[in-house]
């Protein structure tokens, strides 16, 4: 999807769109200098009561890959799919994230990997519901 | 401090136990635990601690009101994989802080067939397709891989070695000795894990009776220690959707170690004998280095060495591990602390460690929460 079209991001406050594609919404903390994901008051590596948000960047490498071969409980949408870390070097964080190449054997280590939306669901208006997940940034 | 030793242990197996009940398997093992320690009655001991994940309201209590044994305090603990190391530690420092001289200690679970549903995951992180449990297990065994030496051959050693193991485990739920070949053709649930290097989570319960004072014949608690996970691993059990750039952040196991070691004043190089969390073949191996039997990026080397087998060094998983047995999750620390009694006792028949006289007992589960006990006769 083009992230232009009508649709529901799985929980309210993840991911936002300015119009030039998807980007995490993650929390800087002001003491400790350290970003954290999802957004939250407290910082969750030093507990201090101080972040704000901050849009993460939406390139990073590959760190840890694999894929999920049965549709995990409470999951409806496509098996199989690609699950893995993705670094965030410019933020110093590791994100959990779908990965969109479901065949481990066309990964590597370190490969350059980009934000994209994912269709996992429909909702009630027939609207898809999206997640986040990477892509290889050279496809 | 009160010394606390083991007055008796009961368990009902590990597998699958279709028309009886939870409450079944929890009367059966705290029935056997109580006779061992010659306990006729309610009056037998002051309080009970029971480690439970999905037992549901009350669980314990309904196990001890159908032995006509209710009276005294009953408190269900939910802790994850460690849900029963976490009430042995409750009922141990209980004991030892001279609240109670004998306390009844069990753990006790029913559990679904296939990927746990948990409660962890909030519902939009099922829905994301993010509460792929093993998936998480098949990332840490990838990175594990990316920073040794291991191969999914040595996965695959470890599942042949507990399963061998587990043959001689009558209450083991997989009796039966498989090849690597066989593994290795077991289909691939996340790469690199295959279906035979995952544990089944099962049903059973196991039951240990706590008992104040020396005993010198008796099996005693050296270590009760329960540990949660420090902030920033993106791996850990405690299952995060973000972490720090940062490799040296100590898996709750190595503190949990620490401590236990220091609170039974021995030395990894003592112990005869482990039982650790194998939920996965890559968890064993993991495992190995946090508990620091041996040296970061040694683990296949004690591996390929036998050191791990019975008959080795250092045997790990004499009991077949939860490889062999499954995994009852409130039940399962203390199926560990039984097998660790029963070979310190020398009962442990055709899977006996030839003089074992230090015992460590390990899991690692959701919480993050991390468990070790060590025993010793």
């Amino acid at each position: 999807m083009s992230g232009t079209e009508a649709h529901t991001i799985v929980e309210p406050g993840l991911m936002r769109d300015d119009g030039d594609g998807p980007r995490l919404i993650g929390a800087m903390c002001v003491p400790c200098g350290e970003r954290s994901f999802p957004f939250a008051d407290t910082c969750p590596w030093c507990g201090a009561d101080a972040t704000h948000e901050v849009a993460l960047s939406p390139h990073g490498t590959l760190w840890a890959w694999t894929a999920v071969t049965a549709a995990p409980p409470g999951y409806s949408g496509p098996v199989p799919f690609g699950f893995g870390v993705v670094q965030l070097d410019d933020d110093r964080l590791r994100i959990v994230t779908r990965i969109s190449e479901a065949d481990p054997a066309m990964l590597t280590f370190g490969e350059p990997m980009t934000l994209v939306y994912d269709v996992v669901d429909e909702d009630e208006n027939g609207h898809d519901v999206v997640t986040w997940s990477f892509t290889p940034s050279t496809r | 401090m009160n010394d606390v030793h083991i007055a008796g242990v009961g368990l009902h197996p590990f597998g699958r136990f279709e028309g009886h009940s939870i409450t079944d398997l929890g009367a059966a093992a705290v029935h056997a635990a109580l006779a061992e320690a010659g306990i006729v009655d309610r009056r037998g001991f002051q309080a009970t601690f029971c480690g439970t994940a999905y037992g549901g309201v009350a669980a314990a209590h309904k196990v001890l009101a159908r032995l006509s044994l209710t009276g005294g305090p009953i408190v269900d603990v939910e802790a994850g994989c460690a849900s029963g190391a976490a009430a042995l530690m409750l009922g141990a420092a209980a004991i030892r802080a001279g609240q109670y001289d004998t306390v009844l200690v069990f753990g006790v679970e029913k559990m679904p067939k296939g990927i746990i549903r948990s409660s962890f995951f909030e519902p939009w992180r099922e829905q994301a397709g993010l509460a792929a449990t093993p998936a998480y297990f098949a990332l840490r065994a990838q990175r594990l891989m990316r920073e040794s030496s291991l191969t999914k051959a040595d996965l695959a050693t470890v599942v042949v070695k507990n399963r061998r193991h587990g043959m001689h485990n009558p209450d083991a739920m997989f009796r039966k000795e498989v090849t690597a070949e066989e593994v290795l053709a077991s289909r691939v649930v996340s790469e690199p894990l295959h279906l035979w290097m995952l544990c089944s989570p099962n049903e059973g319960a196991a039951a240990v009776v706590l008992r104040g004072g020396g005993n010198s014949n008796a099996v005693s608690v050296r270590a009760a220690v329960l540990r949660s996970h420090l902030p920033g691993n993106v791996l850990d059990e405690s299952t995060p959707l973000s972490g720090l750039v940062d490799d040296d952040i100590p898996s709750a196991t190595t503190p949990a170690a620490d401590a236990a070691y220091e609170e039974a004043g021995v030395e990894p190089g003592d112990l005869d004998m482990v039982e650790c969390q194998d939920t996965d073949a890559a968890r064993e191996l993991l495992a190995y280095e946090e508990l620091r039997l041996c040296s970061r990026g040694e683990a296949g080397k004690l591996l390929a060495d036998g050191a791990t087998a019975l008959g080795g060094r250092l045997p790990v998983n004499v009991s077949g591990g939860l490889l062999s047995k499954g995994e009852p999750l409130g039940a399962s620390a203390l199926g560990q602390v039984i097998e660790l009694t029963n070979q310190l006792r020398g009962a442990a028949g055709p899977r006996q460690v030839t003089g074992a006289r230090l015992g460590l007992a390990h899991t690692v589960g959701r919480g993050a929460n991390a468990s070790v006990t060590i025993l010793s006769r």
